[in-house]
């Protein structure tokens, strides 16, 4: 007797973990709308101390790769082994890329002594440094994310290469999507209420 | 005995359409940042990122075709989140 897979099971499984994620990044947004409230003139003022630019590449960076995992789900279910393998591959370079840009973008603010405990953010306006604290908290736990994401995505990626991930068995595949999705949903309120602030 | 579920399959085309409104959105709200509405900013940036939210909850994360569980439990987890950001805001706004 085969055992059926319960593919609904595992997907329900894995959005019970999402949503203890989105309740994790709400917090952060709690206390970034208090903040905002009481520091309303700082939080625009660090906000163009933000490159806008980097902060744009990546979010199309992250949209894309979403893209790009959505139809490598839909590559594996009509069998396109090899379209998903390159769709798969494409993604993690995106997500190399946000990494690089995240790296140059921290690099950068560091440089001109903005960072937790930095002389300019102790002394200077308490809403700074709050704003800079919320900015390093909140989008260095969305880079860990992005990590873990591509990690998943590369468990899988070496699962269609042994044939582990099939058409007819794709849930890791699946649930390692959805994460990286969220990753991508996050992203998408983290940069208009850090970047685009006014 | 019978596949209990088939999945529902999203063609390229579908999907790429939904990254052009995506893009499309993210350019929109770049662009908005640049114009001055006063109150209006926040208001307006956080509209456009739930629109683009849920164009990827509904079509990449497939939310659109899943079955009852997975849809109303997400939709309490929104609630939820709202309730925690909504009122923890209004005790600052009004203390």
């Amino acid at each position: 007797m085969t055992s059926k897979i319960d593919t609904t099971g595992i997907r329900i499984g894995m959005w019970l973990f999402l949503y203890s994620e989105i309740i994790l990044f709400g917090g952060l947004f709690v206390l970034y709308a208090v903040y905002f409230h009481n520091h309303a003139q700082y939080f625009a003022e660090g906000g163009k101390e933000l490159n806008r630019v980097i902060g744009a590449l990546n979010t199309i960076v992250l949209l894309v790769s979403s893209f790009t995992v959505a139809a490598s789900i839909t590559a594996i279910q009509r069998e396109k082994k090899g379209q998903a393998i390159g769709l798969l591959l494409f993604s993690l370079f995106c997500g190399v890329i946000f990494l690089v840009n995240k790296y140059f973008e921290w690099g950068a603010k560091i440089h001109h002594d903005i960072y937790p405990n930095s002389a300019t953010l102790q002394d200077g306006a308490p809403g700074l440094n709050i704003f800079f604290g919320l900015y390093y908290v909140i989008t260095g736990l969305h880079g860990l994310h992005v990590i873990i994401g591509m990690v998943l995505l590369s468990i899988s990626l070496a699962m269609i290469l042994r044939n582990r991930i099939t058409a007819a068995r794709f849930s890791m595949l699946e649930n390692s999507g959805l994460y990286w999705h969220l990753v991508d949903l996050i992203w998408i309120f983290v940069f208009p209420l850090f970047y685009l602030v006014l | 005995m019978e596949k209990a579920e088939k999945p529902h399959v999203l063609g390229y085309g579908q999907l790429a359409l939904v990254l052009g409104l995506l893009l499309i959105l993210t350019g929109l709200t770049v662009a908005v940042s640049y114009v001055h509405l006063g109150f209006w900013n926040v208001p307006v940036a956080l509209s456009i990122a739930s629109l683009k939210a849920s164009l990827v909850l509904l079509f990449f994360m497939h939310l659109k075709y899943e079955g009852r569980v997975i849809r109303y439990s997400f939709i309490s987890t929104v609630l939820f989140l709202a309730v925690m950001i909504g009122f923890t805001f209004w005790d600052v706004a009004f203390r």
